[in-house]
This record gives structure tokens, C-alpha cells and sequence, in this order.
């Protein structure tokens, strides 16, 4: 069988094609995160104004510029599906993998349902437009998370090779915005006299409280490392995939913020459903209208399809390792996808997009994230650790450590604070179900965990072992 | 036309789960379980990139 990769042992294994190239990497990693510019972002002007949106804008840029620069390093390392989980699991220990190993499904899946959600919004909103009231979101939030999912399962290049035309165009547009409104095609021109009226209208505490929403502009970049087994050369393609991404991002955060800051009142801005789509209608330009709506349509289901990509990655890994039941570590053996994987994450899915509001779904998605960047800190300085750079070969070393992981422990230390102040509820619900998650691997799950099989990469002894 | 739409949205939502499933069905009534998840973590480092310095 032509599919079927012989090993240097004899015996017959599938595994995920290696197709991918950094472009791809890109994609996946833009593709997750670009939607937080189209919608989302903006309630962190609603917490504390212009300034502290531009604020949280940039914090937020730093926190995960060292997340991008820490998970660069280990990734290229650490070149397998699951990304973080596979490096908890080697750098770490088993139930900080698997607590990793959940924090990603559950961050990646809430996402996909939130931009589900997202759809339905958007198709509302036009109907609206065209006079129809009370359209029925619900058929178009399913085949959404149908169509998606049914892309993924037929093969990963097709899936990232969508994701990287339409986050191309997604990207566009906010340049062509952009382009525009400074070449003078607005009819309402750029004020941002409300930073020096009205600069902080609820004190320092607003630039605080808006850094849980800046993470909207960034939240996701660190799921280009879920593509490691699936790109042809993973110690470049990760690091220049990630790396880019995250630049793409600083780009397209400082623009969006410019933009839609200088042409709306930061009291609307703030509570604005489709920031970047509301400020083409101010521009009143009909073609920028236009694509502003493609582009936000476009930014939505590319972040969906990344999200099932990385969900489905994350909980695949954890099953060859069974850390859940093994029967959902399948490789197809023609599209060679975690195909079960992708099959057993829609049902879940759908029960959030059409089950839970907008606001939890995402809530539960940023804290899920904020751990796991959280756990990177005390990863990577354990990584240093154990194996200095001498004594195993990175494709990409990031510079300045300690530092990035100390600044990136602050912020997220920042950040639980400013998610406290909205939703401490959640927070705490959050932190209980990890917690009794934890409890159940611990006393039920491990003893079926092949203790010895998890450890694949070959390298020499950490040191001072 | 709305109204049409909301019905094409169901009926294509049925058609992509109705393919996944019958594939999944196929291929796991088709191929023994033990190669399906034959995969292992790792084999691209053993192969193609060795962390050495």
C-alpha cells in the first residue's frame, strides 16, 4: 500500500503527510489570530479609552512577541503534532502535557465556536441590511463548523493552502483601508483629538482592564506550532512561519487601531460589534464597504478552519500518546488527517456555538490560552536548563533570555488580573475544572499512558541527570 | 431568498456530515485498527533531523 510508510524496523505506519512550507505555517498562525482585528479588540477602548487601547495594543504585541519568539526556539526543537503538549510532555512532565493538552482543545474549539457565532452575526447583519428581520443563524453557524470540518478531513494542504488565500485578503484589506483613508478616500477625516480631551476617561485602571481584550489582536499565533509534523523542513518553516506571522500582526493591530480610532468616537468604537466594517461605512466608500465585509467574512472562517486544524492536532497527539483513549490517535490512510480526531471535536463544537454566548465562549478561550502562555514561561527556562544551548541543536535560538520569559510571566500575571476584573467567575470555574481534569488523569488516565513510548526525541541525557 | 438559504445551509450541513461519517465508516470497516493508529511521534526527528551539535 503506497500510503503506508515502512519504518527502519520493518513494520508499517501511517503518519500525517509532510506537505506544508513556511507560507502554510503563516497562514495557520495569521488565519487563527487576524479576526481579533476585525472584531473584538476594540472593547479594550470601551475599558479605558483611545490611549489605553493603543496600550493594551502594544503590551499585548510584546506578550506575545516573546511567546512567539520562546515558542520558535522550543518548537523547532520539539518538531511534532500538539505543539506545546509534546514539548510539556519532554520538557516537563506528563500532567503538565496533559493539562497543556486541554488548555489548547479547549482554547482552539471555544474559538472555532466563537467564530461560528461570528458567521451567523455577520449573515444577520446583511439580511438586516436587505430588510430581513429575524433571520435564523443557527443553519449558517452549523455549516460553518460542517464545512470547515469536512475540509480538514480531506487533507491538510487543501485546508492551508484556503486559509492562506483568504487571510491574504483579510490582510489586504485592512492595508487597502488603510492606504486609502490616508490617500484622502474617507468622506470623514482622521480625529484623534479625544487623546488629548479625554485621554484616560476611568484612570490607570482602564489601561489594565483593556489589556484582556488587547490579547484579541494576537490570541492564537502560537498554534502555527501544531502544523510540526506536517511541514517538510520544521526547524525553519516553524520558526520563519511564527516569526512573520507575528509581525503581520504588530502591522495589522497598530493599523486597525489608527484606523478605526481616527474615523469613530472612542464610546462607539468601544461597544462596536465589526470595528473594521464600521469604519469603511463611515469612510462612505462603497468598494472599501465591500471588501471590509469580504474581509471580515473571510478573517472568520480562516480562523475557524485554523482552530479545527489545531484542535484536532492537539487532541490527536494526545491520543497516540493515550493520554486519552487511542482510538482517537488515527491516521486516514489516504488524506492521512487525524480524521477521528476532526469527527469527535464537531458535536462539541456545535454545542458551544449554538449553546453558549458569545462572551463566555470567548472568555473561556482566553483564559485557556493565557495558560498555556503561562506555562511557556517556566517551560522555557526549564528547557535553558536541561539542555544548554551546547548540548542540542535548535533551529532557532531567541535572544536576550531570561528576559522575554520574565517579561511574557509578567504580563500574563497582568493579564489574569485584567480578566479577574470582568470575570472573575470564570476564572475560577475555569481554574476548578483543570483542577478535578487533572485529578481524573492522575488516579484513572496514566496507568494506560505507554510511560516509556511518550519520549521520542532523541536527545542526550538533560543535564544533571 | 433568505428563507431558501437557511434551507441550503441545512441540507449542505447534512451533506458534509453525512460524507465525513460515511468515509469514517468506510475506512474504519475497511482498514484494521491497528495500522490506523500505527502513528508515532517523532519518526521525522529519528529520519531527517538530528539535534546534534
Amino acid at each position: 500500500m503506497e500510503n503506508v510508510t515502512s519504518t527502519a524496523a520493518g513494520t508499517d505506519r501511517l503518519r500525517l503527510l509532510r506537505v506544508l512550507g513556511p507560507a502554510h505555517v503563516w497562514a495557520l498562525g495569521v488565519g487563527i489570530v487576524l479576526v481579533g482585528e476585525y472584531m473584538g479588540w476594540n472593547f479594550s477602548v470601551g475599558k479605558g479609552g483611545m490611549i489605553a487601547g493603543l496600550m493594551a495594543c502594544w503590551v499585548a504585541g510584546l506578550l506575545y512577541t516573546c511567546v512567539a519568539m520562546i515558542d520558535s526556539e522550543v518548537t523547532s526543537t520539539v518538531a511534532a503534532a500538539g505543539g506545546q503538549y509534546a514539548q510539556a510532555k519532554h520538557i516537563v512532565g506528563p500532567l503538565m502535557a496533559f493539562n497543556v493538552g486541554l488548555f489548547l482543545v479547549m482554547a482552539y474549539t471555544m474559538l472555532e465556536a466563537a467564530n461560528a457565532i461570528t458567521v451567523g452575526f455577520l449573515l444577520d447583519t446583511v439580511a438586516g441590511m436587505q430588510g430581513q428581520t429575524g433571520l435564523n443563524q443557527q443553519p449558517f453557524i452549523v455549516l460553518a463548523i460542517m464545512f470547515l470540518a469536512w475540509l480538514n478531513y480531506r487533507g491538510v494542504l487543501a485546508t492551508l493552502t484556503f486559509n492562506l488565500v483568504i487571510t491574504a485578503i483579510a490582510f489586504i484589506a485592512i492595508i487597502a483601508l488603510f492606504m486609502s483613508v490616508q490617500l484622502g478616500a474617507s468622506a470623514v477625516p482622521l480625529d484623534f483629538s479625544a487623546i488629548t480631551s479625554d485621554p484616560l476617561p476611568y484612570g490607570w485602571v482602564g489601561i489594565v482592564a483593556s489589556l484582556h481584550f488587547g490579547l484579541w489582536y494576537y490570541l492564537g499565533i502560537e498554534g502555527t506550532c501544531q502544523a510540526a509534523e506536517e511541514v517538510r523542513s520544521p526547524a525553519r518553516s516553524l520558526p520563519y512561519g511564527t516569526m512573520a506571522g507575528i509581525m503581520t500582526l504588530l502591522i495589522a493591530a497598530t493599523m486597525t487601531w489608527y484606523i478605526c480610532s481616527g474615523l469613530m468616537p472612542w464610546e462607539y468604537l468601544g461597544q462596536a460589534g465589526t470595528p473594521l466594517f464600521d469604519a469603511a461605512r463611515v469612510t462612505g466608500n462603497t468598494s472599501l464597504m465591500v471588501l471590509l465585509f469580504v474581509g471580515t467574512a473571510f478573517a472568520t472562517l480562516a480562523s475557524a478552519n485554523g482552530c479545527i486544524n489545531d484542535a484536532s492536532r492537539a487532541w490527536f497527539s494526545m491520543s497516540r500518546d493515550r493520554y486519552l483513549p487511542s482510538w482517537f490517535g488515527a491516521v486516514h490512510p489516504v488524506y492521512r488527517t487525524p480524521y477521528r480526531a476532526i469527527v469527535f471535536l464537531v458535536p462539541i463544537a456545535l454545542i458551544f456555538a449554538l449553546g453558549a454566548p458569545l462572551d463566555q465562549v470567548v472568555t473561556f478561550s482566553i483564559l485557556s490560552g493565557l495558560l498555556g502562555y503561562t506555562f511557556m514561561t517556566f517551560n522555557m527556562v526549564m528547557f535553558r536548563n536541561k539542555w544548554p544551548l551546547d548540548k542540542i541543536k535548535r533551529g532557532y535560538v531567541h535572544p536576550f533570555h531570561p528576559l522575554p520569559t520574565i517579561v511574557l510571566l509578567i504580563l500574563c500575571s497582568t493579564a489574569y488580573f485584567a480578566v479577574f476584573l470582568g470575570y472573575g467567575t470564570q476564572l475560577s470555574a475555569m481554574m476548578c475544572f483543570y483542577i478535578v481534569a487533572s485529578l481524573w488523569f492522575h488516579f484513572r488516565r496514566y496507568k494506560f499512558v505507554r510511560r516509556g513510548d511518550q519520549f521520542t526525541m532523541p536527545w542526550p541525557k538533560p543535564h544533571g541527570y | 431568498m433568505w428563507n431558501i438559504l437557511e434551507y441550503a445551509a441545512w441540507a449542505l450541513s447534512a451533506l458534509f456530515g453525512v460524507l465525513m461519517l460515511a468515509d469514517l465508516i468506510r475506512i474504519d470497516t475497511t482498514y484494521d485498527n491497528e495500522l490506523l493508529i500505527s502513528s508515532r511521534e517523532g519518526e521525522i526527528e529519528a529520519t531527517a533531523e538530528r539535534h546534534e551539535i
